[in-house]
């Protein structure tokens, strides 16, 4: 129903849309700023750096085309509408994700994909057919685990109430971080990333072993294989919370 | 005299409103001091190897980094101001009751944009320009003159950042909708104040062509005056771009906000 009620208005969509995929090539603009007056950043080529960013970029924009209004859930638990989506034969997951559907969203991904094809031509090596596979894979990865950590900000919600912007610390500022190669930032910062909020599974550590490039952190190889393994727990501890959050919810009265 | 007290109190109760959102302001907080880090890293990587890069050296360009975080919020960059609220009151018509007062439209809504900006330079600057401070080396100035020029700088910014958004927000009573708007404006906020990038750090000539451009008042003319790029009499001289800006951005808004209220027919009785 959000999916044609967009379409309705031709002309905002369109022009939402640009507005979403010229957002995100800001980012990207910043990237090639950088490279206009150096060759290499961290020790990675701008080709290389472009594949993070697109990587990034299209993983965000698929968990936010699918759960961006997670973050609405909060304004909805303060002006008790959630109480009208629970008693509804429908879980409340599903509502609160197909609520204003999006879909002028699709432009950080049109931007990600367009990158992502310049990227590959800028890098040295090509890629065989499995390693293509690999980084759809990457992507796919990448969107359920962002999507995981927009969901649990979600069901955070349930508790805090009013903390949406943590949320995008999270979502909008993991993106930011991946964009940039993990050589650049602290080791703190990185083992933060790893073991705490596994952001780096996103993009970072599989797209490593897509580059031969060595762990910053020394990780043993088989990690680079992580990344469906901690998508799959990290939907586990979503639901669980997700569960529990529903459980002790209080409406707001009135 | 009345009048003037009229507009301190539309401020001081702006300032209290986002005062009691508490939880928001340090989650606000929160956001601002992470993407202050990521940027951080961002900048020490590229100063490493082009040190002196647009003219700044890597403990300032790092300030530059952690005063436009501190300033984002309150010059409402990338929304988050009174722009909506008074697009939604346009687009619902209840704009024809704050004409019908006895009151300014645009002096209301500055008083009330300065109240919620100053909260946010308190709430949302000073935390993370500390954190960044304690963490980073950065290039604060010692000269308690600088730091009032600084001050006189942000004011002006804040002016313009209303201006700008006020204009913004007038178009309202044309398109009735400001979503697609709004983004190309926060999109120009971001890219042309320095928020992304320093100005000076830009290809040559599109750098100097956005250094001429109002939003450069929102950050790289703050900036630069704290990291004393200027100094003497042209510390003065470069405040009166934004002062210019402010003026100018002011006055047309008056002038949109004259033809605007012509066009406004109130339905029903």
């Amino acid at each position: 129903m959000w999916f044609r009620s967009t379409l309705a208005y031709r002309a905002s969509f369109l022009l939402t849309t640009l507005g979403h995929a010229a957002s995100s090539a800001l980012e990207f603009a910043g990237i090639l700023i950088i490279f206009s007056h150096v060759d290499q950043l961290g020790g990675f080529s701008v080709g290389e750096v472009a594949l993070m960013y697109a990587t990034a970029s299209c993983s965000l924009g698929l968990a936010d085309l699918f759960l961006g209004n997670m973050d609405q859930l909060g304004a909805r638990i303060r002006d008790g509408s959630v109480d009208t989506m629970l008693i509804r034969p429908v879980p409340l997951f599903a509502q609160v994700a197909a609520d204003r559907f999006v879909l002028r969203r699709v432009g950080r991904i049109i931007q990600g994909v367009l990158v992502l094809g310049w990227a590959i031509s800028r890098l040295d090596t090509t890629f065989s057919p499995l390693e293509y596979v690999l980084l759809a894979g990457v992507i796919g990865c990448g969107a359920v685990i962002f999507g995981a950590l927009w969901a649990l900000g979600g069901a955070f919600q349930f508790w805090a109430q009013d903390a949406a912007q943590v949320q995008n610390a999270v979502t909008y500022g993991g993106n930011r971080l991946l964009q940039y190669p993990p050589t650049i930032y602290g080791t703190e910062l990185l083992r933060g990333v790893t073991y705490l909020v596994p952001l780096a599974f996103v993009n970072w550590i599989p797209l490593l072993r897509l580059l031969d490039r060595e762990s910053p952190l020394g990780l043993p190889g088989w990690v680079d294989f992580l990344s469906p393994l901690v998508a799959v727990a990290l939907c586990v501890l979503t639901a669980v919370v997700w569960r529990v959050g529903i459980r002790t919810y209080r409406s707001t009265g009135s | 005299m009345r009048t003037s007290g009229l507009y301190r109190a539309v401020a001081g109760s702006s300032f209290r409103r986002y005062a009691t959102y508490r939880v928001a302001t340090a989650a606000g907080v929160f956001t601002n001091t992470i993407f202050g880090f990521f940027m951080s890293y961002t900048f020490i990587a590229l100063w490493d190897q082009r040190p002196d890069l647009g003219g700044y050296d890597q403990a300032q360009a790092l300030t530059f980094a952690w005063v436009g975080q501190g300033l984002l919020a309150a010059t409402a960059v990338i929304g988050g101001g009174f722009r909506e609220e008074l697009q939604e009151r346009i687009r619902t018509g209840e704009v024809s009751i704050d004409l019908y007062r006895p009151v300014d439209l645009q002096m209301w809504w500055l008083s009330a944009d300065l109240g919620r900006a100053v909260f946010h330079l308190l709430g949302r600057g000073v935390v993370p320009l500390a954190v960044g401070a304690l963490v980073f080396e950065l290039a604060l100035p010692t000269d308690p003159l600088r730091w009032l020029l600084f001050c006189c700088a942000v004011l002006l910014a804040l002016l313009v950042s209303f201006a700008i958004n006020f204009l913004v927000a007038l178009v309202a009573f044309w398109l009735l909708d400001g979503n697609g708007l709004n983004m190309v404006s926060n999109l120009l906020g971001m890219f042309c104040s320095g928020m992304v990038m320093p100005l000076t750090v830009f290809p040559e000539q599109l750098g100097t062509f956005l250094q001429w451009l109002p939003w450069a008042a929102l950050l790289q003319v703050p900036a630069d005056v704290l990291l004393g790029r200027y100094s003497g009499a042209g510390a003065f001289a470069v405040l009166l771009f934004p002062l210019v800006w402010a003026v100018v951005l002011l006055l047309l808004g008056r002038a949109v906000q004259a033809a605007a209220t012509r066009r406004v027919v109130v339905q029903g009785g």
